[in-house]
């Protein structure tokens, strides 16, 4: 009995087994292996931020359809090259994006209310209330709903209810950008540390008055003048700098009458040429944004101070690494 | 009368003694992918697929090889129906699954990964079981899965409507998600006890 028991099982299993295992030769479907590849490279967060579903989606689409290479954000540089290896084609590198609130006021004791909210507490459902409780219709919500979207916990509250984002977590995949019902959230290069941290375009009078942290742009003009690139222009009330342009220089936030503008570097240092390294390349002064470098071909450079932005362009390019801060 | 006699069959299966419902089989896929109306669909479907098959290849295997008045050998083998049974679903799936991989890609990507997933359902073996013990012939016993399988979308289908409509409902905080679920999953038993009284 037992052996019966043991036969008609196993022979089923045999039977089962090649049946499966001829099944698996005769219908082998051909995958891509660069697919399986780059899959593995990818991050799996499945965030979504490069418009494909999920991570196996985006690695289908690199090599079934050509898509982008760099569109990883989390990845970042890091992944793009890997996967430019694996598909062998050369990668253009884009830099960092990370995600800026550009609203100083949505605190506990930084903002100015219409009414007070009872309502669900999330910004989505107050907005829609006469455009939520913050006097200034342009201004945070202070529920932090993008706290909640971001997949990395890259942005933290404090004591306060303000948040900060930590630059190191965050990734750029936009998350928050599309969470804040008041479109407070921008992507912005990384290296672009001096943000207009106000999206008020109410009139100089009103702005001012309605943000509870005194920091509205009052669209005054004043930095736009003093861009020494002409990276900002005024619309609507509200100054905008375009990133293209600017060179991060910090002369808007210093002039700035409200401080809307921000800069996050704080102290820019006097670049300064050593002489003996400098072989007068004039690759400096072709990339200075204000002509502050003079000097001839092939003998050593100055820098004109009262000229100079600090911007520290010329430090970067230097090929002889002559110009030091 | 034969027809007669499936059509008793099919009512039976999708309605008074629904696999979901009343006979309580299956019951995580009813509550794990009633999330959402199309994912139920793709779900639905790969079951009654799977039933279908699985109630064709367990009845020939249980006639051919392990009841011993039609069986090959002879033997009474009949106590090895169940691991026979779990064998050759598991078998027929991987297969199913290889087939439309290669045959009918969209088919694959349409019941992605819901496929692999019912290999190891109750309900399946339930069916397979329980066309042997109603002594079905084979005809009856394909019927019978098809209409199983019908049955369990139905239910799926309507257990996924009514929990797409309750995450916009204003459910008290302590009952919110798979508490109401809960609770709407005992009505429809309920209702569907009212089948019970058919007779046919």
């Amino acid at each position: 009995m037992i052996l019966t028991t043991i036969i008609v099982l196993g022979c089923l299993g045999i039977i089962f087994g090649i049946g499966l295992a001829i099944a698996s030769k005769k219908f082998h479907v051909e995958i891509d292996p660069k697919i399986k590849q780059i899959e593995e490279v990818l991050p799996g967060a499945n965030c979504g931020a490069c418009g494909f579903p999920g991570c196996s989606g985006y690695a289908e689409a690199i090599v079934r359809s050509g898509a982008e290479i760099t569109l990883c954000a989390p990845g970042g540089d890091k992944v793009a090259k890997t996967i430019a290896k694996i598909m062998g084609i050369k990668v253009s590198t884009k830099e960092r994006k990370i995600a800026v609130i550009q609203c100083q006021s949505g605190g506990m004791d930084n903002t100015f209310l219409k009414f007070e909210n009872k309502g669900i507490e999330t910004c989505q459902a107050a907005v829609i209330l006469s455009e939520g409780q913050n006097l200034c219709e342009y201004g945070c919500l202070g529920y932090n709903d993008c706290v909640r979207a971001c997949p990395f916990d890259a942005i933290t509250v404090d004591d306060n209810n303000m948040r900060t984002i930590d630059e190191n977590k965050c990734t750029g995949c936009g998350n928050c950008v599309e969470a804040c019902p008041k479109n407070l959230i921008q992507l912005i290069p990384i290296s672009k540390k001096v943000n207009v941290l106000c999206k008020s375009q109410d009139k100089g009078k009103e702005a001012k008055t309605k943000c509870g942290n005194k920091t509205a742009c009052i669209g005054c003009g004043i930095c736009a003048k003093k861009c020494p690139v002409n990276a900002i222009s005024i619309e609507n009330n509200l100054a905008i700098i375009d990133y293209d342009k600017c060179v991060v220089c910090g002369i808007c936030a210093e002039v700035c009458p409200t401080h809307a503008i921000v800069d996050k570097i704080k102290i820019h240092p006097q670049p300064r040429i050593i002489e003996e390294k400098c072989i007068g390349c004039t690759i400096c002064a072709k990339k200075c944004p204000v002509d502050a470098i003079e000097g001839e071909l092939k003998k050593p450079h100055k820098i004109n101070e009262e000229k100079c932005i600090k911007c520290g362009i010329c430090v970067d390019v230097c090929p002889k690494d002559a110009i030091v801060t | 009368m034969e027809f007669s006699r499936l059509f008793v069959i099919i009512v039976s299966s999708i309605f008074i003694n629904n696999f979901v419902i009343v006979r309580f089989l299956g019951l995580c896929p009813y509550i794990g992918v009633s999330k959402k109306l199309d994912s139920a669909l793709g779900m639905g479907m790969a079951v009654i697929f799977v039933m279908t098959m699985a109630s064709t290849i367990t009845w020939l295997i249980y006639n051919f090889l392990l009841n011993p008045a039609t069986s090959i050998f002879g033997f009474d083998l009949t106590f090895l129906r169940t691991i026979t049974f779990i064998l050759s679903i598991a078998v027929l799936v991987q297969f199913v699954e290889m087939v439309i991989k290669k045959t009918v890609p969209t088919l694959y990507k349409a019941l992605g990964i819901y496929l692999p997933l019912i290999t190891t359902n109750c309900a399946v073996l339930g069916v397979s079981i329980l066309n042997i013990n109603e002594n079905y012939n084979f005809l009856e016993s394909i019927v019978n899965g098809i209409s199983a399988g019908i049955g369990f979308t139905l239910v799926l289908l309507l257990m996924a409507g009514i929990r797409q409509r309750l995450e916009f409902a204003n459910v008290p905080k302590s009952l919110k998600g798979m508490p109401i679920a809960f609770i709407v999953a005992g009505c429809m038993a309920l209702a569907f006890l009212g089948f019970s009284g058919l007779k046919i």
